[in-house]
């Protein structure tokens, strides 16, 4: 056996596993509030993600992908972060919108979360008031680009990182 | 019937509470009534025939500054009239009589009220918060309510990337 030849096996394995996860990017239905509605417009017929083999799950054990649609408050983040937790490693995030990016809108609220990265660590951060649905289509597409450059069995968090 | 023979039937049947009339435009016509009568204008309010007001549309709570005030909005199903009676209350000590007796939907929206003002309702049949969390400290719509630096361990302050 030629002596390169483990590196190219497990280049090789690496490439195929993550065509398997870059192509099988299956996230939650998390919807807080407005940009829910454009996830679901995103799911639907003319954005059709289902295409890129994003598919909606509704379960956190069964998804990939995290994209944290609207905001969140105090309550909420510590459910959010109950949900995170329950995702299987490898996991993304998107923070979809202003009001998961930083707040948005109730920045000076006293009930919302100033960011959801105070509470899980994010991939993505997607900007706008909504998104639109091509907006987030584009988001996926970068988690799936930032899959291909990934060697799978890096990609675990360390637990006491997790906390951005 | 209008806002002022609401108030000559009150004045009529309890000549002893001090009622007063706000009538100006562009708000609805509003009755004061003394916190200690609340209970009983509110029980006279439902049950007698030519009033009958059968809807408690909404009760809320107002931080006036100097006071707090306790707002209902009631409605008549049967006559179709409608009178907004309002309560002031110290704001050291705000303690009304619940009407949760009285109509149903008062229910949630006293705790609504105490919840984010403070405001308690005695005789109410589970006061607690309806929204934010249990262990909140403060009510969030007063307005001398000071943010807390963090809620368990969720810092409530983002830099501002412009000034970082």
């Amino acid at each position: 056996m030629n002596d390169d030849m483990p590196g190219v096996l497990t280049s090789k394995v690496d490439w195929l596993i993550n065509w398997g996860r870059w192509n099988s990017l299956w996230y939650l239905l998390f919807a807080t509030a407005c940009c829910g509605i454009e996830m679901m417009h995103t799911g639907g017929p003319r954005a059709d993600v289902d295409r890129f083999g994003a598919v909606p799950r509704a379960a956190p054990r069964q998804s990939d992908l995290l994209i944290v649609a609207g905001s969140v408050t105090y309550k909420m983040a510590e459910r959010l972060r109950l949900i995170y937790d329950q995702m299987p490693e490898p996991k993304y995030v998107i923070a979809m919108g202003s009001c998961a990016n930083c707040g948005g809108l109730f920045t000076r609220s006293y009930s919302v979360v100033k960011g959801v990265d105070l509470v899980v660590p994010v991939d993505i951060y997607l900007p706008g008031c909504a998104p639109r649905p091509e907006a987030l289509t584009d988001a996926i597409l970068k988690i799936q680009k930032k899959i291909k450059g990934e060697h799978w069995a890096d990609k675990r968090r360390p637990l006491e990182n997790a906390r951005a | 019937m209008l806002a002022h023979e609401i108030l000559e039937k009150l004045t009529a049947r309890f000549p002893d509470v001090a009622f007063a009339l706000h009538g100006e435009l562009p708000s609805d016509p509003s009755i004061t009534v003394p916190a200690p009568a609340l209970a009983s204008v509110a029980a006279f309010l439902k049950s007698e025939p030519g009033l009958a007001f059968d809807f408690l549309r909404c009760a809320c709570g107002v931080d006036m500054k100097d006071r707090l005030d306790a707002v209902y909005h009631l409605y008549s199903m049967k006559v179709g009239h409608s009178i907004v009676i309002k309560v002031a209350l110290p704001r050291d000590n705000p303690v009304v009589d619940s009407v949760s007796g009285l109509w149903d939907s008062a229910n949630w929206f006293e705790r609504e009220a105490f919840d984010l003002l403070g405001i308690r309702f005695a005789g109410h049949p589970d006061l607690r918060r309806i929204m934010l969390p249990p262990d909140w400290e403060g009510h969030p719509l007063r307005k001398d309510y000071k943010e807390k630096s963090d809620y368990h361990g969720i810092p409530t302050d983002r830099l501002d990337p412009v000034k970082v």
